[in-house]
């Protein structure tokens, strides 16, 4: 998942200096795992080379915090590609696909599309395994349907967020 | 296409099943629809399969209007060119399997031995031939559901309908029925519409169409 | 003593108070199924409800139908209390209390009426019961029924011949029921002598109680065993309705922890409620309904509602043996099938073979008790008929269910769609349907020998068919008395010639003895009148003709002596000399029948008695309702003992065509109720198979396909059970012949109508259930998801 794409997301609902966005990331995102400071910088000065994020201002004083940053038009058409692509369907996705829905939603975005959109994604590949499957021996079977539980985990993943995706909305924003 | 829905609501008492729901299927085509329960999936199959009539809208089936259509032609037209598998089977009890299988081409006026006959070979392109004696509270449910497939198909249906058709069994038998169905739908090229919550059921079709809110999402036209 | 009684039927654990415990556990389930069936929702009400009115019907009928020897006791006890007939008894001298009393019974159209002239012979006559006072002169005492038929526009020409105007009421103790027309006059001018004039000291009859003729003792048997055990059949079933559900809902308890006797005996508390129920319904209903059988009359039988009391017994037995029956029922019911905690499994399939031998028991061993009563003319042990008969009819019953698993276990699934499907629903689970039939079977065929019985009597009862309707349809015989208004046959012509006669014929009639025990009738009068009874060729005054008659060939130039045989004191000895010119006579059938005699001429006639009797033949309008009546008030006024009678177009006398239309009515209730247990399980059948009805709508099914299924599903048990009930009872009529001493002959008739009866009540079914079969056929039904 992409450290690089939320950060761009984030900025899109509001400029921020590092240490706010690192926060605001680790509040939605991190859960038991924060980002190292170094891991922010780094970031923040690859999408500055570039060109995606631009520095909105520096307040007066010393280091990297006192640094603001803003997303630029080309950050916002970079985040806008990230969420209509459809994640390739593999395991232990759901961190990557929460944060593009708490994304869009933050940036008011059609977060109910974009799980379509990957749910469609989900059952051509099902559908596919299951082609692979009926054609093929036993070991192919169980390969085959070994994916296709986990895709069917994920898929009633994305349709119970689908049916919660006003409350998640209301948390998000609120 | 061959079978479309154009802008069907629905609604029983207050509660409003359809609200606007289109889709179309193609010949031969195998169309999951999917969505949470009370959705309006069954309510669209229903309505598709010209069982109810929807308050408004169009159901056109080879460029015929079936809410145009008299109970008398809608039964005649469920007879011969539809078929259909439920969840529980609904096998008529007291007859045998074959008898069972036989039924829609008796109710469309074939000689019981001819029905009988072609009935037999049903059967036995879903290896259930042993069954062919036997009443429907004697076979355990996947057997049950293969005669039901067996009864859907038998009139050389263009479409059959299916609603939940694994939903009592467990996914082993479930993927079995599922893979004699849409095998046999394949070869006799009959259109299936396929109403399921599974993902993995809905994964031997060759589309989904979601149903939320009583609208029917085509989400390949998304991507 | 509760520890011996609840060890019986299973080990006991432990002793003592765990004994108790388990008592009082059962007492709870037993409640807890009595409290199910009262508070058990909506659908538990009504089905509570239904059995409970159905089980009521039943009991009712069942309580009216115990009632009814009780009630032909009080009845004919009322009747034998007023009897005045004392034809053959010793002269009874006059005295203070003694009275002269005439019967002068009538008919008004169709119905007959009971009257009575009487002249008290001193100061205090006996009075018949239900009379306090006699009527002053001019007046007479009525029934109730014949006050209020005066008063009505329909009794004007009864009043006509009524002796007097209504001067006051009988009591109920003088009548036989409350429909019942009678009245009593005095007339001063009786005496004794006049013809039919009697003389007595008391009512009451002083006959030895006469046993039922054993016709009808045999007739009144089957009646009662045909009529109740359908119903009795009926009340067993109806403790079943809605079993179906029953089942289903044992199964939930189950599922919550009941094991297999606790369910059984919340069944039983649940049974035993509703039938108590029906039992109270049923009490309220014959309470109810009692009063409204005085509005009914079968063969001008009508009833006090009153008069119908069931005997204590039965009552006690009817009040004990229904939940119990019930009871049994119902844990009989739950053998036949496996509450499991997810379900119900019916056993049917697999069913054991139903065996032959101890079905053909009762039959044979019903046969086998009537057998030894043939020839025997009614003198016979009645109990033995009542179980012979019982055991019979209850064969039907027994072996049906066996006849019907031959033959529908064999029927293929050929043949129509529905009817396939209404096969193989029979063979699948036709237990219920058999049963009711079972009902339907007993009855057809017990009224099938019933109506064997009948036809039988029919033939006895029907009068001589020697009759020409074209000629008079009625004739008058009266003896001039001193109570005749006419006295020759010019003034009977005139007075007998009312609205509505076309021609009056008057002879006066005559009788001869000769030889050694010759008779002859004499028919006097002039040719024309003649002609009404014979082929004359010629005739001139002074003429006498013979009938063709072996015993008459010899008559001619023979001498006779008028009058009987036996010596008449009131009649001179008189001879006549019969003619030796007498020409033979073939006679013209008349309204008597065939004539026979010697036709005299007025000319060439013997002088005539004192008191000659004149004998006329009247022709009616056709098609004037009350032309009869009026010829009969005609009557009256030339003498309360002339004697009318008038050939009506039915041959079959009326009152066993009445008692023939009555058994069919009873027989169309009995099946209607036998219809009705039929309807609840076509109806209960229906709404357990309505997904598979909704599966096969979507499978564009016909709605007529169905309705045919469930036409063909209530016919087929139907037509096996009458087939089975015209072989019985075809058998069984032919023994009961034998015991009354009557040849045998198949009524087809009989067996066409209770067809026609059964064949309207699996129609009413079929048409009854259809409105829900439409409904469950609706694509709703679909939606149970």
């Amino acid at each position: 998942m992409s450290i690089g794409q939320a950060f761009l997301g984030l900025l899109e609902s509001q400029p921020r200096h590092g240490y706010d966005l690192k926060r605001a990331y680790d509040e939605r995102f991190g859960s038991d795992r924060p980002l190292a400071y170094g891991q922010v910088y780094s970031t923040l000065s690859r999408l500055l080379k570039h060109g995606l994020v631009t520095v909105d201002g520096v307040e007066p004083g010393e280091g990297p915090d006192r640094k603001r940053y803003a997303i630029t038009p080309a950050g916002v058409a970079d985040v806008e590609q990230w969420l209509q692509q459809p994640e390739k369907p593999e395991p232990y996705l759901q961190n990557t696909l929460y944060t593009k829905v708490v994304l869009a939603l933050l940036t008011g975005r059609p977060a109910a599309e974009l799980l379509d959109t990957q749910r469609a994604e989900h059952l051509r590949l099902m559908r596919e395994l299951t082609r692979r499957k009926t054609g093929g021996d036993l070991a192919d079977q169980l390969i085959c349907d070994h994916a296709l539980f986990h895709l069917e985990a994920d898929l009633r993943w994305l349709e119970l967020t689908a049916a919660r995706l006003t409350e998640l909305a209301g948390k998000v924003r609120g | 296409m061959m079978l479309s829905a154009v802008e069907l609501t629905k609604s029983f008492g207050s509660t409003q099943a359809l609200s606007g729901a289109s889709m179309s299927i193609a010949a031969g085509e195998i169309v999951a629809v999917m969505g949470p329960s009370g959705s309006g999936k069954s309510t669209l199959l229903h309505c598709l399969a010209g069982i109810i009539r929807p308050d408004a809208g169009q159901v056109l089936y080879r460029d015929q209007e079936l809410s145009a259509m008299s109970d008398g032609q809608r039964s005649a037209l469920r007879r011969g060119e539809f078929g259909f598998v439920f969840q529980f089977g609904q096998l008529v009890p007291e007859l045998t399997c074959l008898e069972n299988v036989a039924l829609p081409l008796r109710l469309d006026g074939h000689r019981r031995k001819d029905a009988q006959r072609r009935a037999a070979e049903w059967l036995d392109r879903l290896e259930i031939t042993d069954v062919a004696g036997k009443r429907p509270g004697e076979v355990s449910g996947g057997q049950g559901q293969r005669v039901a497939v067996a009864r859907a198909l038998v009139t050389g249906a263009r479409v059959v309908f299916a609603d939940e058709p694994t939903g009592a069994l467990d996914s082993l038998n479930g993927e079995r029925v599922m893979r004699l169905f849409t095998d046999a739908a394949r070869t006799s090229g009959a259109a299936v519409v396929l109403v399921t919550h599974e993902a993995r059921v809905a994964a031997y079709a060759d589309r989904e169409i979601v149903v939320r809110d009583g609208k029917a999402l085509d989400l390949a036209r998304h991507a | 003593m509760t520890a011996p009684l609840s060890g019986v039927g299973r080990p006991a654990p432990a002793a003592g108070p765990v004994h108790t415990g388990r008592l009082r556990r059962w007492a709870a389930e037993v409640g807890l199924g009595a409290r199910l069936a009262l508070t058990g929702g909506r659908e538990g009400l009504l089905r509570t409800a239904l059995t409970a009115i159905g089980v009521g019907l039943g009991v009712a009928v069942l309580l009216l139908s115990v009632s009814v020897p009780a009630m032909l006791d009080a009845r004919s006890s009322r009747t034998a209390a007023r009897d005045d007939d004392r034809y053959g008894s010793d002269k009874i001298t006059p005295g203070d209390t003694t009275v002269l009393t005439l019967n002068i019974g009538t008919s008004y159209h169709g119905r007959s009426v009971r009257g009575r002239l009487v002249r008290p012979d001193g100061a205090h006559p006996v009075l018949p019961p239900g009379v306090r006072s006699l009527p002053a002169p001019g007046t007479m005492l009525v029934s109730p029924a014949l006050r209020d038929l005066l008063a009505s526009r329909d009794g004007a020409l009864l009043r006509d011949r009524m002796p007097g105007t209504v001067g006051g009421t009988i009591g109920k103790a003088g009548l036989s029921g409350p429909n019942e027309l009678v009245y009593y006059a005095v007339r001063g001018d009786l005496a004794f002598g006049q013809p039919q004039v009697q003389r007595i000291d008391g009512y009451g009859s002083h006959s030895p109680h006469e046993p039922l003729d054993p016709f009808l003792l045999m007739l009144v048997i089957v009646i009662f065993v045909v009529l109740l055990m359908p119903v009795a059949m009926f009340v067993a079933a109806a403790t079943r309705f809605g079993g179906e559900q029953r089942d289903r809902r044992l199964a939930a308890v189950r599922l919550v922890g009941a094991d297999g006797g606790m369910t059984r005996r919340i069944a039983a508390g649940e049974a035993v409620v509703s039938a108590t129920l029906g039992l109270l319904v049923g009490g309220v209903v014959f309470l109810v309904g009692r009063p409204f059988v005085e509005f009914f009359e079968v063969a001008q039988l009508s009833v006090y509602g009153t008069d119908l009391r069931p005997p204590l017994p039965l009552l006690a037995l009817l009040i004990v043996s229904v939940p119990l029956a019930a009871l049994a029922m119902s844990l009989v019911a739950l053998r036949r099938v496996v509450v499991e905690p997810l379900g119900v499994v019916r056993r049917a399939t697999a069913r054991t073979h139903r065996r032959l031998w101890w079905r053909l028991l009762t039959p044979v061993a019903g046969g086998a008790l009537l057998a030894p009563l043939t020839g025997s003319r009614g003198d016979f042990n009645q109990w033995q008929a009542v179980a012979g008969v019982s055991l019979v009819l209850l064969g039907v019953a027994l072996l049906l269910p066996w006849v019907f698993d031959r033959i529908v276990g064999r029927l293929g699934g050929g043949g129509a769609l529905s009817w396939q499907m209404a096969v193989r629903r029979l063979q699948l689970s036709g237990g219920s349907s058999v049963r009711a039939v079972g009902a339907i079977a007993v009855a057809a065929a017990g009224t099938i020998a019933l109506q064997m019985l009948f036809s039988a009597a029919d033939a006895t009862y029907t009068r001589d068919a020697h009759l020409d309707p074209g000629r008079a349809q009625s004739y008058t015989v009266v003896k001039v008395s001193a109570l005749a208004t006419a006295t020759d046959s010019g003034a009977l012509d005139a007075k007998l010639r009312t609205g509505g006669v076309t021609s009056v014929n008057t002879f006066r009639r005559d009788s001869a003895h000769f030889g050694a025990s010759g008779f002859a009738t004499m028919w006097i009068g002039d040719c024309a009148v003649l002609r009404e009874l014979a082929e004359l060729d010629r005739c001139a005054d002074g003429d006498v003709f013979v009938f063709e008659h072996p015993d008459l060939a010899e008559l001619p130039g023979q001498t006779v002596v008028m009058g009987d045989s036996d010596p008449d004191t009131e009649r001179p000895h008189t001879e006549w000399t019969v003619p030796a010119t007498a020409r033979p006579a073939k006679a013209l059938p008349g309204p008597y029948g065939d004539v026979t005699g010697v036709l005299v001429t007025t000319g060439a006639a013997p002088p005539a008695e004192p008191a000659p009797t004149f004998v006329s033949y009247v022709h009616l309008a056709p098609g004037d309702e009350d032309a009869p009546e009026r010829l009969l008030n005609a009557a009256m006024a030339i003498s309360p003992t002339m004697d009318v009678t008038i050939q009506r177009s039915q041959v079959r006398d009326s009152t066993f065509a009445s008692i023939r239309r009555g058994l069919f009515a009873g027989a169309a209730v009995t099946l209607l109720l036998v219809g009705l247990s039929l309807l609840v399980g076509t109806l209960e059948q229906l709404r357990e198979r309505r997904r598979t009805l909704a599966a096969l709508v979507a499978f564009g099914a016909r709605r007529s396909t169905m309705g045919w299924s469930i036409l063909w599903q209530t016919l087929v048990p139907v037509v096996l059970g009458l087939v089975l009930a015209a072989a019985l009872g075809l058998g069984l009529g032919a023994l009961l012949l034998a015991t009354v001493n009557v040849p045998f002959h198949a009524d087809v008739s009989g067996i066409a109508i209770v067809s026609g009866i059964a064949a309207g009540v699996v129609l009413l079914v079929t048409t009854a259930s259809l409105p829900a079969l439409w409904r469950l056929m609706r694509p709703d039904g679909l939606r149970f998801e």
